[in-house]
């Protein structure tokens, strides 16, 4: 469907972004040291560079491809993920991001420990952090096979697989520094993109957005311009379930929750979210230029024709509007935008396993730095490894839908249990364990009932297979039954030093005091925090 | 867990400066996040049960993307009015360690 010129000058681009994220790989590797600057690049990333990095953490293939294309092909309905994606940022910042960034320390699993003193716990949090992360890799590593597939010609195989040996590259040596420079650069050129494409199908209509939307109405129909007509109470009760998995996902996606431990204090994590909520934001609120501006110009079947889900209409539209070298840049960017999002997924999955996994469950929490640092290193190629096989036979998968996904399973296993742990006084280890367990299995069981993997034969009947609707309640209440059936209760719990008082868990999510910040006789200013 | 520190905690629990941060942090975010996810969830179940967000509103844009729109500026809003507090809020925790300090120092 394109030129072979159209591919010469992309590959010039890949390449050019390889060389640029491996130069940076081999700059952070000299910061890389210990076993801190690797899960957390020693807690000192500035606000606005931890903002800059959420962001490209956070717009994944799913959002510039994904989203594109589904606002391209679907119309509004496309414009839901921008919506809940965005809205979503309120549950981390308010309700979440503080308590975590104040009780943890390189993990998920670390917040939910700092209260809980069990291996149960802490295996739970890890297990259902490697499923999510799995799930999103997965999807970003199926579009980014099949991308690169069209873009270059290389077959999906190979693809996936040199995309993994990449991702294993950067955070085998370079750690949390190095992802967090190549989500920063990779945010910015995402955004340099969107907004050249933006500028240039807005150019065609005279820069006035009433303008594009008039032509749709005309040339597309109004259909596009507002949300499909209630037809079952199915169909309505799907749309519910993906946007209850949209808004609270976030809060529950270990990759985005470990980059608030980056930063040095409070008040910086709270300004790398005003940074990152103007960034995401904007970068959505643009979405549907491209989206139309893609239906315009490329046109629905030509779009359909290179990828049924719609995956490709941002590059597509580059092609048309501007030819081969905005063509490459725009694929590029894609690209850049796969390769970041990996590498955080693979740094946050890695990180569950080797520090959660191997130094404090199986050794106790007795490893030395270096065998810390070095199982962190051997945990992210068997991580990489993992995904590369799991994504293998899956080409030709919805890349949006499956980040919509993961969202749902994080918002069904983690989201109950963080938010009962920092709130809920009689909250018991039973009920948190039963609670990740619950959630973890029904979102991933109603995904497997659902036509996205049955077809026909679905047993769960939402079309879009978001299982939010059901499995995030089943989280919460099996979070609260074990709490009050199970276990040995809060107190008990407390007697026999299984859990953290509520009052010091409490006072330190809210405040961010250390046990040494009042262990103290006199008004010294703790340092280093 | 040792009585001793418990009490530690406590202490800081009971100081009056934790217990203003502590009722100022409740009274903004309980409302604030009944109201978002309100607000938040309007959008899909109007539109998933009615069609009422399906006219043109201005010019082109249907109510659909207007209530779109307005749940970006309720974001941005939303957030900076929780950033600007919690930076307040920061002055009261500093108090509280303060008070705990002196308290032992006494």
């Amino acid at each position: 469907m394109f030129g072979l010129s159209d591919y010469a000058t992309a590959i010039i681009f890949f390449v050019l972004i390889i060389l640029l994220t491996l130069g940076i790989t081999a700059y952070a590797s000299m910061q890389n040291k210990s076993t801190s600057d690797h899960y957390v690049a020693g807690g000192k990333i500035k606000g606005w560079q931890n903002g800059l990095a959420i962001a490209g953490d956070y717009l994944s293939a799913a959002s510039f491809l994904g989203i594109a294309g589904a606002i391209a092909l679907q119309g509004f309905a496309g414009f839901y993920l921008s919506i809940g994606f965005l809205v979503a940022f309120l549950v981390v910042l308010l309700l979440v991001a503080e308590p975590l960034r104040n009780l943890g320390k390189y993990t998920l699993a670390d917040m939910l420990t700092a209260r809980f003193n069990m291996s149960s716990i802490r295996s739970a949090a890890a297990v259902s952090t490697i499923a999510i992360s799995m799930f999103y890799m997965i999807a970003q590593l199926v579009g980014a096979g099949a991308l690169i597939q069209l873009l270059l010609g290389i077959p999906y195989a190979y693809s996936v697989i040199g995309i993994g040996i990449l991702m294993t590259i950067y955070i085998v040596v370079g750690g949390m520094v190095a992802t967090t420079y190549i989500q920063i650069i990779k945010a910015v050129l995402l955004i340099a993109g969107s907004v050249v494409l933006v500028l240039i199908v807005l150019a065609n209509y005279s820069f006035n957005p009433f303008a594009l939307f008039n032509a749709v109405e005309s040339e597309i129909g109004s259909t596009a311009l507002h949300p499909p007509a209630p037809s079952s109470i199915t169909a309505s009760l799907d749309v519910i379930s993906l946007n209850i998995a949209l808004v609270l996902g976030t809060a529950g996606l270990p990759h985005i929750l470990i980059r608030f431990l980056t930063v040095p204090d409070a008040k910086t994590a709270r300004s790398s979210i005003v940074w990152s909520t103007w960034i995401i934001g904007l970068f959505y609120l643009i979405t549907p230029v491209l989206g139309y501006g893609a239906a315009l110009f490329v046109g629905q079947d030509a779009i359909r024709a290179a990828s049924p889900e719609g995956n490709l209409a941002a590059p597509q539209l580059a092609s048309t509007l501007g030819g081969p070298i905005l063509f490459a840049f725009v694929s590029a960017v894609a690209f850049a935008t796969i390769i970041a999002v990996v590498s955080g997924l693979v740094l946050a999955a890695s990180s569950a396993f080797a520090h959660d996994f191997y130094t404090n469950v199986i050794r106790n929490g007795e490893a030395s730095d270096s065998e810390q640092f070095r199982a962190a290193r051997i945990a992210a190629i068997g991580i990489s490894v993992a995904a590369i096989v799991l994504a293998l036979p899956l080409q030709g998968a919805n890349v949006a839908f499956l980040v919509a996904l993961a969202f749902a399973v994080a918002a069904s296993a983690n989201v109950p249990v963080i938010l009962l742990t920092i709130f809920w006084r009689r909250f018991n280890s039973t009920g948190a364990v039963a609670g990740m367990i619950v959630g973890l299995v029904s979102s991933v069981g109603l995904v497997i009932l659902s036509p996205l993997v049955l077809g026909e034969a679905a047993i769960f009947p939402f079309e879009r297979g978001s299982p939010a609707l059901i499995s995030v309640p089943l989280g919460f209440l099996a979070c609260y039954l074990g709490t009050v059936l199970g276990g040995r209760g809060a107190e008990r719990e407390r007697e026999q030093g299984l859990q953290i008082d509520y009052d010091e868990i409490y006072v330190r999510s809210l405040t961010g005091l250390r046990p040494e910040d009042i262990d103290q006789e006199t008004v010294q200013r703790p340092t280093g925090h | 867990m040792d009585s001793h520190r418990n009490q530690e905690w406590v202490a800081v629990e009971r100081t009056s400066a934790f217990q203003e941060y502590s009722r100022k942090r409740k009274a903004f975010l309980i409302p604030a996040t009944i109201f978002f996810l309100l607000f938040f969830m309007g959008l899909p179940l109007l539109a998933a049960f009615t069609t009422v967000l399906n006219g043109k509103a201005v010019g082109p844009l249907t109510w659909a993307y207007i209530y779109g729109i307005a749940q970006f500026f309720m974001t941005w809003i939303m957030m900076h009015l929780y950033v600007n507090r919690a930076n307040k809020w920061d002055a009261l925790v500093e108090r509280a360690r303060q008070e705990v300090a002196e308290e032992k120092g006494r």
